[in-house]
């Protein structure tokens, strides 16, 4: 794998920092008029997710990370493994609890997601910012309350639970933000 | 984002906004009325030179002549500061002189660097440091009415400050104790730091710990260790300080100011010294400058002076926080 100086350093870039595969989020260029220049670096832990902040010396080198992110169709599951496929090659690959963590509560089967391999192996998943699924249990909808106000909590075919307004019913196709979690509005199928 | 269609012209716009530049103008104008109340003469040195700095944090970006005077290939640098060609001027009697001027830097770009960028440089014979930056302040003053408020700036040492921040004193402290403040204290340090150099353990919480909790307003930090003395004269007493300032306003680094060396024999010493530490660190060795040293062999008179980062003057007069929205076209829209 190819190393990185840091006058490459840029949003996006893919390294290994500690062993795990990091991206970088933000990079500062730092440096006294007279004296050592630094780069600054915001970098996300591909595998946790976590934010971290490192400092290397200007012209400082590090190792490329062979991270990949692609489109996939999210298969089935089977109870210890997911499974994804490529839409274009068919090119399947299975990934553990870890890596799906959350994401899964967001995802029916035949659902299209971004998957991020590591060396080929699927390291964290991402859904769609928005999905539509539909309501499997809630409490009975109050019919003509269209305030918004309160709200109540309603289970998703995928298992998820988002706050809903009063009106929705069991049966109900609704859209939601997969960033926050919130309900965005019902669906027009 | 960047545009993909295939059609897409390149961003032709400038960085800086209308507003931007009439206040870029203005301040411009305000610098000059400032000095020629003052007497200080306005010159223009020659950005293109054969001899370059030495200094081994600076580097300079190369060009060539060819063509008559010079049948063969003329190598040459643009300049990182006017300071040399300025001092050859002092040496010819100017006296006090000012100058705005583009400067070059290779490797610097970021949020507060591009790598051409306009200095603020003037000298002062017969002030010392102290009064050159009661005007500093006073140009302060006067070039930002209207646009921020400039309250007279506080002073405090390079030592005291370090001391206040990190409690370690960088004249007697070992650089162990430097290592395991940074340790305990940093987000993260760089593996590749020395362990025989102290200066870039000093460099690192001054970046890192020391100026992020500046004040707001204007901070003078004055009398440097003398391994960074740089450009400027060293006092033995009491501790051993390089005659050196710097000028931090709300945080950032606006000048650096000297009591300027004026011995040929220690610029000399100073200049071998820098290019043996490229030389180590597999830098290029720069062409020393030969007439700055007949011109002090001549006579500097004894001078304050300091150089003025102009855009980030911009920036602060127009709460910019990126340089290439301060100017007419960073390096990027070139």
């Amino acid at each position: 794998m190819a190393t990185y100086s840091t006058n490459e350093f840029k949003g996006g870039l893919k390294i290994m920092l500690d062993g795990d595969p990091c991206s970088i989020i933000e990079n500062e260029f730092v440096k006294p008029g007279k004296g050592q220049a630094f780069n600054r670096v915001k970098i996300r832990n591909l595998k946790t997710g976590r934010v971290i902040e490192r400092t290397f010396k200007s012209g400082d080198s590090v190792e490329g990370a062979d991270v990949m992110e692609t489109d996939m169709q999210y298969l089935y599951s089977d109870g210890e493994f997911w499974h994804f496929m490529h839409p274009d090659t068919y090119e399947q690959v299975a990934a553990d609890a870890n890596a799906v963590a959350d994401a899964i509560k967001w995802l029916k089967e035949q659902d299209s997601c971004m998957v991020t391999l590591w060396n080929g192996v699927p390291i964290s998943v991402t859904p769609p910012n928005f999905v539509i699924l539909t309501v499997t249990e809630t409490d009975p909808g109050v019919r003509g309350d269209t305030s918004g106000g309160g709200g109540k909590p309603a289970t998703l075919e995928t298992g998820a639970v988002v706050r809903v307004p009063l009106f929705i019913d069991i049966g109900d196709v609704i859209k939601v933000d997969t960033r926050t979690g919130e309900y965005v509005g019902r669906a027009k199928d | 984002m960047p545009r993909t269609e295939p059609d897409a012209r390149p961003d032709w716009r400038p960085g800086a906004d209308l507003e931007t530049l009439k206040l870029r103008a203005r301040l411009l104008a305000r610098v000059r009325a400032f000095f020629a109340d003052r007497g200080v003469l306005e010159v223009d040195t020659p950005i293109l030179g054969r001899a370059a700095t030495t200094d081994p944090a600076i580097e300079s970006l190369a060009t060539s002549y060819q063509g008559p005077g010079s049948p063969v290939v003329l190598p040459l640098h643009l300049h990182t500061s006017p300071e040399f060609c300025m001092k050859r001027l002092l040496a010819a009697g100017s006296g006090a002189i000012y100058q705005l001027s583009h400067v070059f830097r290779n490797g610097e770009s970021g949020r507060r660097h591009n790598p051409e960028f306009m200095l603020l440089e003037w000298y002062r014979p017969g002030f010392d440091p102290y009064a050159l930056t009661e005007e500093i302040d006073a140009l302060l003053a006067q070039v930002l009415d209207g646009y921020i408020a400039h309250q007279p700036a506080k002073r405090i040492t390079y030592q005291q400050w370090f001391m206040d921040e990190t409690g370690l004193d960088p004249w007697s402290d070992p650089l162990e104790a430097f290592r395991a403040f940074a340790g305990e204290h940093l987000a993260s340090v760089p593996d590749s730091l020395p362990d025989d150099e102290l200066d870039p353990w000093l460099y690192l919480l001054l970046t890192h710990w020391l100026e992020p909790r500046l004040p707001q307003g204007a901070v003078f930090v004055h009398d440097f260790p003398v391994s960074q003395a740089s450009l400027a004269r060293v006092r033995l007493q009491p501790l051993p300080v390089a005659e050196r300032f710097e000028l931090y306003v709300h945080g950032v680094e606006l000048a650096n100011g000297f009591h300027e060396l004026a011995d040929r024999q220690e610029q000399l010493r100073r200049f071998s010294q820098d290019n043996r530490v490229r030389q180590a660190c597999g830098q290029c060795i720069m062409p020393i400058d030969a007439r700055l040293l007949a011109a002090l062999e001549q006579g500097l008179p004894d001078t304050s002076g300091v150089a003025l980062g102009f855009d980030r003057l911009v920036m602060l007069a127009a709460g910019l926080a990126d340089i290439d929205s301060a100017m007419p076209f960073s390096l990027q829209r070139s």
